[in-house]
């Protein structure tokens, strides 16, 4: 039977880009780093149950190079998810749906998750421990 | 602005299903998350630094034990929350989805219990 053309609801590929779309998708995506990054965590703190040598290991891959992205990375993703779940929040209690006012609020969440991480790594900077 | 149907308005009525509890559950946890993961981030960069000694003192008071053992539960379960929306929305396919939900489901149990433990056994001085 030959394909017939059906009509098909909207999706991604039928918008005009905006910058709100990427943000939405980045929620997702910080979402599900952040369960994986949990992972980091749950070492973190096993390995500081388990005593001082594995710790002390951890802390050592951590502190690393590569390690400093990950946790950089992880540290944005985290306020990133935590700043716009707040959007979310407002949304779900009602408020911001206006054209104008998402992209307002949009921006205002990279904004600040940007703000707070560069927060996060001057403290760390400046304890000498980065 | 309503996002509720006519039809849903004049009877006063939601979703039939179960799925209010899980939208519900996940921005409760969600919104835990603020406070606490905003505590952890920043009392963990306030930290003189992060040897073995100094992390052990710091998990070994009371307060922070408490505040650690509510992130890792809360953070735990707001995670199995939300990945299920993503598998919900990608995984098709009874067979596939419940070995999905199961895996997930394990991964979670063994990271919570994990962290939890871990928590409890430096707050109570056990490790050497």
């Amino acid at each position: 039977m030959a394909a017939r053309e059906r009509p098909l609801s909207p999706h991604l590929q039928v918008y005009r880009f905006a910058y709100t779309m990427a943000l939405s998708i980045l929620h997702r995506a910080t979402g599900i780093a952040l369960s994986v990054g949990m992972l980091l965590l749950a070492w973190w703190l096993v390995a500081a149950a388990g005593g001082e040598a594995g710790y002390t290991q951890v802390v050592t891959c951590l502190g690393s190079v590569p390690g400093k992205v990950v946790l950089f990375g992880f540290s944005f993703a985290f306020f990133y998810h935590l700043c716009a779940g707040l959007r979310h929040l407002a949304w779900d209690l009602g408020h911001g749906f206006e054209k104008a006012t998402a992209r307002r609020s949009g921006a205002a969440v990279v904004i600040v998750s940007l703000g707070l991480t560069a927060a996060l790594w001057a403290l760390l900077l400046s304890r000498g421990a980065a | 602005m309503s996002l509720q149907s006519p039809l849903g308005r004049v009877l006063g009525k939601g979703s039939a299903k179960s799925g209010f509890h899980h939208w519900w559950v996940e921005r409760v946890s969600g919104a835990a998350l603020v406070p606490l993961g905003l505590w952890f981030a920043f009392a963990v960069a306030a930290l003189p630094d992060h040897s073995y000694a100094t992390v052990r003192q710091f998990i070994g008071q009371p307060c922070h034990a408490v505040l650690l053992v509510l992130l890792a539960a809360t953070a735990t379960y707001h995670s199995r929350m939300g990945l299920q929306v993503v598998v919900d929305d990608y995984v098709h396919g009874k067979g596939a989805k419940l070995v999905v939900t199961l895996l997930l489901n394990f991964i979670h149990a063994v990271l919570g219990v994990a962290m939890v433990l871990a928590v409890v056994r430096l707050s109570l001085g056990g490790a050497a």
